[in-house]
């Protein structure tokens, strides 16, 4: 049972990822995606990690990709407005989307180990466990992470602000 | 177990249909206290004190003629409408509507089902919902259509952040995310354990999710999706008969069901003043529970109406003043101090 819903939310994961790249129109690419989100939350449940479920729909469906929306439908992209792309870009995406299939493909490399380490797969996605898990173990990443978060926001207060540098 | 799965059943059906049906009042509520508001009588053709009102608004709105923009994509556009309903009859499930009946040694739970992430589902849930505006705005392909859908969904971010900030302390001050639980926490009595009602000890937490929950609904005085004075009828404005229906009815339903959240989480749900103290039988309590829930849900449906019908709209950018600039820094200020006197008090 859980093994065919895993590969029926993988086929419906992929599909609608490749429709992401393929769907002319760049609002359809977007709620393409936001499908993609749904499907891979519904992954996290099925792996018992309700909490990170339910976070990675609020965050990326409900937030990141309410903005996506929001700036498309602002430019109003279409056909005929689509910037012009150089060779030499195109050359240069095509060279970095591989680098970075290399990197993925990379990582996966050393995932069977990986499987033998995880003890209690029924505690995991809970909030105390995984609370305790942020807190204790990987104190330090994660505030580091914050701050990270902290720069990124001074940044773009910054750049909304273009008067305000000048004087 | 097969009569839990038949009682479920039954649940979750009653809560669809009391959903509607609270929906299709609030609407003539809303003509009802809006007419005792400026002195007017308000509907009394249809029926007893007008009381057929909701019947006859729904059945001509399904009798009026449905047009589908030529230049629009179609499936996007019927999208729309069906997506804000879906979201939101979807929240109720996670609302304890009660305590448990107990019939014949089995033990009934009030409640569709009781996920331990019941705080986070709504708000998922209530993020969702804004995608069925802006869809239906977008694929209207209308300028005053797209400016209401675009308002509306940076309206909704801005103010669930706060929104989210005023719920943690109370998840700081319970320690849990499910919405039984917090019931349960302020269930009061007099012999051993005296708990009050949330709102006591998070007023501020209470006066922001308020505001929030007011915003999030699209209500009046935040009401600038559909600011008939700039945008026609913001991001509804080319739809008919009962498409249109559905936007303006989901409207009222994500208005009884933050009124349910509300008071399951600052109001004590379904408790009541001294409900250990009646010596009454288990099954009763439970019922009286329930009528408690619904008398402070029909409470701040009529609370809503009040603000509607007093306070006139905001202009946008005094909206987005209030959110990021006042509310924000209160809610991150309280959940400071709450934090502060938790770890003080050792709680």
């Amino acid at each position: 049972m859980t093994l065919n819903l895993f590969y029926f939310l993988s086929f419906l994961g992929v599909l609608s990822a490749l429709l992401v790249v393929f769907s002319k129109n760049p609002v359809h690419s977007v709620l393409y995606l936001i499908i993609t989100f749904f499907v891979i939350a519904a992954h996290y449940v099925l792996l018992n990690a309700q909490f990170l479920a339910i976070v990675h729909i609020i965050v990326y469906a409900g937030a990141i990709m309410v903005l996506f929306l929001y700036v498309i439908m602002l430019l109003n992209l279409n056909q005929e407005a689509e910037p012009h792309k150089t060779n030499l870009i195109r050359f240069a995406a095509t060279i970095s989307s591989g680098l970075l299939l290399i990197i993925l493909v990379g990582s996966l490399k050393g995932t069977d180990q990986m499987i033998a380490q995880t003890s209690s797969p029924v505690e995991v996605g809970l909030v105390k466990s995984l609370g305790r898990v942020l807190f204790k173990e990987f104190l330090l990443p994660f505030e580091i992470s914050s701050v990270l978060l902290l720069a990124a926001m001074v940044g773009a207060v910054m750049l909304g602000k273009p008067d305000h540098i000048k004087k | 177990m097969m009569s839990i799965f038949i009682f479920k059943v039954i649940l979750v059906v009653a809560v669809f249909a009391i959903s509607l049906f609270m929906a299709a009042y609030s609407t003539y509520a809303e003509r009802k206290v809006a007419a005792f508001m400026q002195d007017r009588i308000g509907p009394d053709r249809a029926g007893p004190f007008g009381l057929l009102q909701p019947l006859a608004d729904g059945l001509k709105l399904f009798m009026k003629e449905e047009i589908i923009p030529s230049v629009s994509n179609k499936f996007l556009f019927v999208l729309g409408p069906c997506l804000f309903m879906i979201t939101a009859l979807m929240t109720g499930v996670v609302i304890p509507w009660g305590d448990s009946l107990t019939f014949g040694g089995v033990e009934y739970k009030l409640q569709i089902t009781d996920i331990n992430i019941g705080i986070l589902y709504v708000f998922g849930v209530v993020s969702i919902g804004v995608y069925g505006i802006m869809i239906g705005g977008w694929a209207s392909n209308n300028k005053f259509s797209l400016l209401g859908a675009i308002r509306a969904s940076a309206q909704m971010i801005s103010y669930e952040i706060a929104m989210g900030f005023s719920i943690i302390t109370l998840v700081m001050m319970t320690g849990t995310l499910s919405l039984k639980e917090i019931s349960v926490f302020q269930s009061g009595g007099i012999d051993g354990h005296w708990n009050f009602w949330n709102v006591v000890y998070q007023p501020f937490s209470f006066l922001i999710f308020i505001i929030c929950a007011f915003a999030e609904c699209n209500r009046a005085p935040f009401d600038l999706p559909e600011c008939e004075t700039e945008l026609v009828g913001g991001y509804h404005t080319e739809f008919s008969s009962m498409k249109l229906g559905l936007y303006l009815f989901a409207e009222y339903i994500n208005m009884f069901i933050s009124s349910a959240i509300i008071s399951t989480l600052f109001f004590g749900g379904y408790n009541f003043p001294f409900m250990h103290d009646l010596g009454l039988d288990a099954n009763i309590i439970t019922i009286l529970g329930t009528i408690a829930l619904f008398t402070k849900i029909i409470f701040f449906i009529f609370f809503f109406m009040w603000i509607r019908w007093t306070i006139p709209r905001f202009r946008y950018d005094q909206l987005m003043n209030l959110g990021w600039k006042g509310l924000l820094p209160l809610s991150i200020l309280n959940l400071v101090i709450t934090g502060a006197v938790i770890l003080y008090f050792n709680k």
